[in-house]
């Protein structure tokens, strides 16, 4: 089975548990999702409802303990190092929370990092619409430690889209961020899944971000308990007040 | 606090094991050097009573002054037996043997003698095979003779006494106490008594002293007492056991001047510890700058900050020290194994043992280097605002001006004190002198490391994990330094010492074409050692009648005494002719042979005397009274024949050797020298510790122990560069530790494990080879500066290693590949989740 058209990534039944024996803690317990192509789908939970850990485990840096997960054509369960590394660097982009960027890097070679990793040539013309759409033209020249928080950000947006990959993962990229900075960030990535066709997988505990993505899902206890399609903050919001009284379903 | 602190310790294993790691190589050099030099001490010591242990009393013919003395003759010993309490009185010979193995070589030591004797069949030595000696053509040799040369009983055996090559048949081995082979190490050979004497004293009848045995009853010193009477003066009388101790004190005087080279080494090293221990705490305190702005924030005060990091220091050096004194211990165990058995000889060692000394300087430098490196950090450390803690903001880049300037004036001074040091020719100065230059240096790094660095870099960053590697080598240019720094001691002094042992050897070479117009040189082998192999006065008559020689000179050569003085002087045979063979041009007097009462001498010796020609000197050969000669000849200062007199031919037969110890050839015009020397060579086909040598072969050997001394002292380096590199593999995994969390997001956005090692090697090979060329540097200026201060030495051209330069450069950078490895492997291991989520 592969990810079909459609879909960028995938998880089927997967389970993810730590520790052994009595110490054992379940953090997924057999989750199954399609993410679309194209589309910005964010995943909320509370804490310790397994939102990070699927997003993990869905970008190939946590092994799942049974399932199968795809990323496009690839079935990333069984990866070894090398097969995951060279996924991460072609198929997957980050954005992480907090530390994106190298200090000793400029923006610019930060963006492109991914690519002079793998030995790629980078298509300027795609660069400059990245740029110019983060607006950080006049910043490439800088030091991350130049740059604010926000703009720092944006450098780590830039350079999870400058080599096309099939999926961008943010982990609550907007967390440690004011709430200027972070609407300018959430505003990117959406359009960057509209008028690019980026997919791309957030994960946050914030509904004001949530609420920029076109499809939620919520996650408890390990399941997925429910799904809203571009829902308002407001409706987040209610949802999460709410989900403690869910009871979790397995599939949607 | 205390408690925090050794949890913290405890906490960080690796952190506690590297940065005591270069304190456990230095106290393990130093206690090493103590513990081998004191079971060596004991092991000569024993070696000497047990060599002594026949003898009660022995009486040798006291030398006076600047005169060789005169053998004993046969009266002496019927003297000492008539005194009462003697029990038995026997006459030695003893002299120089030089045994002939089986491959017409003749077979050296390592420094042990090699002497024949006269057979008494009294002495320590047992018949182990066959028989004692009984004719002229017969000899025993000792059971390590045999072994070394492969000689059995019924072999003949080739020996060099005073006379050339002559043939014994061998009819006995023998051994010593407990069937040992030697006593330590010596070749002997046992003659009977008239071959020894005509052929080790060259005279019939004589003796080279007496040992007397004491009969039951009498004390050795009361024995010593009642021979001394009899004989009066002239002769020198002892008991054994003070013989025994004075040739052990002379062993041991030099054993004493090795361990302080061996102690020196173990300074530098030690040196070198101090820029990693201080590197490793100043890394370590950064990594803890918010442990410590917690721990103020809640009230520790600066003194508590500053105890917190000491005390760490402390414990680190304590256990290293402990661990570094056990590693002395056996290192010095093995080195004096091996020491023992060097080239076959058997010493037999004493029990090793740990003397105070190595106990009380091991925990004594282990403790004061680690301290004194970890103030430092501490100071910086109490210093950190509390509010620091709960920023995130890394360390910012503290400006580099303060470090510069107080570099640059360290530096001067260290310089000032190097050319006083040459000046006043005082070691202390220029060792002084050489150690704050390098202190300088190490505080100017981190300005050179910035454009150096970013030099060195570009070659090798020619990928990404290559232009990571090289901007994270860039990125604190102090760590970078020192870490260079720590590398640039060894090197700069491995280089100086190579500038110096090449511009000597270039020196020599430049002599040997210019000034050298001889063709081939004549020479035995331990000029050295000051008592060469010679060869006798018609060989050389014969070598200048030989077909194609335009001249010979030849000389021989003794010390002389002038009033208090002791000299240098040879004997020569043709003072004209050896003008012109080493081109010396007359400053006063004129080129002639030398009458019977003339002598000569160099400008700088005249100078120095205030002796003029005509001059009257008076000298004390070995043998005969003093005689009064005229100066006639002073030659313009040369490279050749300095410090020496040169007295005439005749004034040889009054030297303890009156045989030729060098001699010089010039061939005619359009013969090859090559030829003459194959005609030569025959002439002492019956000598083979003598050499005929054309120029350039001559140059070769002479120079050729400059390349052991640099070995020597390469080998005795390599300690500080290892500890060198311990600083590179020390600073890249704690800068791994620091940066985690940056590793973990490369790998996230996908850089291959390969590409990770990559990186961390690229910034090795940047930290090596930057250390490589500022120890380069220093070390071609100290160099340079050594050449300019021996300049009246004789060396006088400077000469470049660049070959030698080029390797430790390319050793460099092997070296940071090899440090790269396993903090490599340990950034390539990370987990990247859990590196992501790293504090």
């Amino acid at each position: 089975m592969s990810a079909s058209d459609g879909v960028a990534a995938r998880a089927v039944d997967v389970w993810k548990s730590y520790g052994s024996g009595d110490a054992a803690v379940t953090a997924l317990a057999g989750v199954s999702v399609d993410l679309d192509k194209s589309r910005f789908t964010a995943i909320m939970g509370p804490s310790g409802s397994g939102k990070s850990t699927l997003m993990h485990c869905l970008a190939g840096l946590d092994d799942v303990t049974s399932g199968e997960v795809w990323v496009g054509d690839t079935l990333v369960t069984g990866l070894k190092d090398r097969g995951l590394t060279e996924l991460r660097r072609d198929k997957v982009g980050f954005i992480f929370q907090q530390f994106n960027l190298l200090p000793t890097l400029t923006a610019e070679e930060n963006i492109t990092l991914p690519l002079a990793i793998g030995g790629k040539k980078v298509d300027r013309a795609w660069f400059d619409v990245v740029v110019d759409t983060v607006g950080l033209r006049d910043r490439l020249t800088h030091r991350p430690t130049q740059l604010s928080g926000g703009q720092q950000q944006r450098v780590a947006c830039a350079r999870a889209l400058v080599s096309r990959p099939d999926v961008v993962f943010a982990d609550e990229p907007t967390g440690n961020l004011d709430s200027q900075s972070g609407a300018e960030v959430l505003g990117f990535l959406q359009r960057s899944a509209r008028e690019f066709g980026q997919t791309i997988v957030m994960v946050t505990h914030d509904p004001n971000a949530a609420s920029y993505a076109d499809r939620v899902i919520f996650l408890k206890d390990g399941h997925i308990v429910r799904e809203l399609l571009s829902p308002s903050a407001e409706e987040v919001l209610d949802t999460m007040k709410h989900l403690d009284s869910v009871v979790a379903v397995p599939h949607v | 606090m205390f408690k925090a602190t050794l949890k913290s310790l405890l906490s960080r294993k690796l952190r506690l094991v590297l940065s005591a790691l270069a304190v456990v190589l230095g106290v393990m050099f130093v206690s090493g050097s103590f513990v081998l030099t004191d079971t060596l001490q004991r092991s000569f010591t024993d070696l000497f009573s047990s060599a002594y242990a026949n003898v009660d009393v022995s009486v040798t013919p006291k030398a006076e002054k600047g005169k060789q003395p005169e053998p004993l003759t046969p009266q002496a010993i019927t003297d000492v037996k008539s005194v009462t309490g003697v029990a038995s009185a026997v006459g030695d010979v003893q002299g120089s043997a030089r045994p002939i193995g089986k491959n017409g070589k003749v077979i050296t030591t390592s420094g042990s003698p090699r002497f024949g004797f006269n057979w008494t069949g009294t002495g320590q030595e047992k018949i182990r095979d066959g028989k004692a000696p009984a004719t002229e053509n017969e000899v025993a040799v000792g059971g390590y003779l045999a072994t070394t040369g492969g000689f059995k009983v019924g072999d003949d055996i080739a020996l060099l006494t005073l006379e050339p090559k002559k043939t014994f048949k061998i009819t006995g081995i023998y051994e010593y106490a407990g069937g040992r082979d030697s006593l330590g190490g010596e070749l002997s050979v046992a003659f009977t008594e008239p071959v020894a004497q005509q052929l080790l004293l060259g005279k019939k009848d004589v003796f080279s002293g007496i040992t007397v045995t004491a009969s039951q009853g009498t004390t050795d010193d009361a024995l010593r007492d009642a021979v001394a009477a009899k004989l009066g003066s002239g002769y020198d009388v002892k008991t054994g056991a003070v013989l025994a101790k004075e040739q052990a004190d002379q062993i041991n005087e030099g054993l004493k001047f090795f361990n302080y080279v061996l102690l020196g080494f173990a300074g530098i090293a030690l040196f070198v510890g101090i820029f990693i221990i201080l590197n490793t705490f100043s890394i370590i305190v950064a990594q803890r700058t918010r442990e410590l702005a917690l721990l103020r924030s809640m009230g520790a005060s600066r003194g508590q900050v500053i105890g917190s990091v000491v005390l760490e220091a402390l414990v680190i050096g304590l256990i290293a020290s402990i661990v570094g004194l056990g590693a002395g211990i056996g290192i010095g165990a093995l080195l004096a194994k091996i020491f023992s058995s060097l080239g076959g000889s058997s010493l037999e060692l004493a029990s090793i043992g740990a003397p105070m000394s190595a106990i009380i300087s091991s925990f004594a430098v282990g403790m004061i280097v680690t301290v004194v490196a970890a103030v430092m950090p501490a100071l910086r450390a109490s210093r950190i605002a509390p509010v620091a803690a709960m920023r995130e903001a890394a360390t910012p880049d503290r400006p580099l001006t303060k470090i510069t300037i107080t570099g640059a004036l360290v530096a001067a001074a260290g310089g000032t004190s190097l050319a006083f040091g040459f000046n006043q020719a005082s070691l202390p100065l220029i060792f002084g002198g050489i150690l704050v230059a390098f202190v300088g240096v190490a505080l100017l790094t981190p300005i050179l490391s910035k454009p150096m660095v970013s030099l060195i870099g570009r070659l090798l960053s020619w990928s990404m994990p290559g232009l990571l590697g090289r901007r994270n080598s860039a990125r604190n240019p102090r760590r970078t330094a020192i870490t260079a720094a720590a590398l640039m001691v060894g090197i700069s002094l491995i280089t100086g010492v190579s500038v110096v042992l090449t511009s000597a050897t270039k020196s020599i070479e430049k002599l040997a074409s210019g000034q050298l117009q001889t063709d081939l040189i004549i020479s035995g082998e331990g000029q050295m050692e000051g008592q060469p192999a010679t060869f006798r006065r018609d060989v050389l008559t014969r070598v200048e009648k030989t077909d194609g020689v335009r001249s010979a000179v030849g000389w021989s050569q003794d010390g002389v005494l002038e009033g208090e003085n002791q000299m240098f002087a040879v004997g020569v045979t043709d003072l004209p002719a050896m003008a012109t063979m080493f081109a010396l041009k007359p400053k006063s007097g004129t080129i002639a042979p030398l009458k019977d009462d003339q002598l000569a001498l160099p400008e700088e010796m005249a100078a120095e005397k205030g002796w003029s020609v005509g001059s009257k000197v008076t000298l004390q050969l070995a043998k005969g009274e003093p005689k009064t000669y005229t100066v006639g000849f002073i030659w313009v200062k040369s490279q050749v024949l300095q410090g020496a007199l040169v007295l005439p031919e005749s004034a040889s037969a009054n030297f303890r050797s009156d045989q030729i110890a060098q001699a010089f050839v010039q061939v005619a015009p359009g013969v090859s020298a090559a030829d003459v020397q194959k005609r030569v060579e025959p002439l002492f086909a019956d000598n083979p510790e003598i050499t005929v040598q054309d120029r350039s072969a001559f140059v070769k050997q002479t120079t050729s122990q400059f390349d052991t001394v640099l070995l020597m002292i390469q080998i005795l380096l390599a300690l500080a560069i290892l500890i060198a590199v311990l600083g590179v593999i020390n600073t890249l995994a704690l800068s791994v530790i620091e940066r985690t969390r940056e590793l973990g997001l490369l790998r996230a956005i996908g850089m291959r494990r390969a590409q990770v090692m990559r990186m961390i090697t690229v910034e090795s090979v940047v930290i090596s080879v930057f250390g490589a060329v500022l120890g380069l540097a220093v070390g071609l200026a100290l160099g340079i500066a050594t050449v300019q201060a021996l300049k009246d030495q004789g060396i006088s051209e400077i000469g470049l290693p660049w070959m030698t330069m080029v390797q430790y450069l390319v050793v460099a950078a092997f070296v940071g590949v090899i440090a790269a490895i396993l903090p490599a492997i340990r950034a390539a291991r990370l987990n990247v989740l859990d590196a992501i989520a790293y504090e």
